[in-house]
């Protein structure tokens, strides 16, 4: 599974991009990103408010208790400040 | 619909004269330009930089624009949303709507910044003398988002 972090995320874990393998009964995003957080601080620190931060699946944004499968290509960022 | 993710400066003069062209028929152009202001607060800002997802950036700003002319009347839509490295004084965003009466134009232009504030893929990183930081989103903004609804 391709994974891709952005902006203060990305700085904090310190790759735009990473490569798993998707841990057996994890299957939903909420759950990867159970799973990310316990890899180590950098995770901890770049999920710290977890609350506001927002998943793309293949493209497009989805909730917490979207279903997720290893070909899929997750997108982790904070909160949009465009404009 | 033109939807341009760019790093590039645009011309807001060529942007309209492109929508309007030959036409006769448009009561109303607005547009709005977003702009890299140098101060935040108490700090100065040198520098901001903008990143952005390339994969649904232009995507987002295509659902946003088309969400806006399901709801108004529109002749004639530009998106523009510059990233990159960017200074005081430069142009981030353009919006332009054209359409035969000015409530329409006036209001999808609103409609479509509160919406690409909160839903278009874009970062921004402020320069200052008290060191390098992200941009804090407002919740202010999901607010304005909500009032569309």
């Amino acid at each position: 599974m391709k994974i891709f972090y952005f902006a203060l995320i990305r700085e904090h874990i310190g790759t735009s991009s990473e490569t798993i393998d998707l841990p057996a009964g994890i299957d939903t995003v909420e759950a990867l990103l159970t799973n990310l957080e316990s890899k180590g601080y950098k995770y901890k620190a770049a999920f710290a408010q977890r609350d506001l931060i927002r998943v793309a699946v293949n493209n497009e944004y989805v909730g917490r208790d979207h279903k997720i499968s290893a070909g899929d290509e997750i997108a982790i960022f904070p909160p949009m400040t465009g404009g | 619909m033109r939807i341009s993710v760019q790093a590039q400066d645009f011309e807001i003069t060529d942007e309209i004269n492109m929508l309007k062209g030959t036409r006769t028929d448009l009561g109303a152009i607005a547009t709005f330009t977003g702009l890299v202001r140098d101060i935040h607060g108490e700090n100065k800002i040198s520098k901001m930089t903008l990143e952005h997802f390339p994969a649904m950036a232009v995507k987002e700003l295509t659902k946003i624009g088309a969400q806006a002319k399901k709801r108004w009347p529109l002749e004639g839509l530009t998106i523009i949303h510059r990233y990159g490295e960017l200074y005081p004084g430069d142009q981030i965003v353009l919006v332009i709507t054209t359409s035969h009466h000015r409530e329409a134009a006036f209001e999808a232009a609103q409609f479509i910044m509160d919406w690409l504030k909160t839903d278009a893929p874009f970062w921004k990183k402020e320069e200052t003398e008290n060191g390098t930081q992200w941009v804090a989103a407002k919740s202010d903004d999901d607010r304005k988002k909500d009032r569309w609804k």
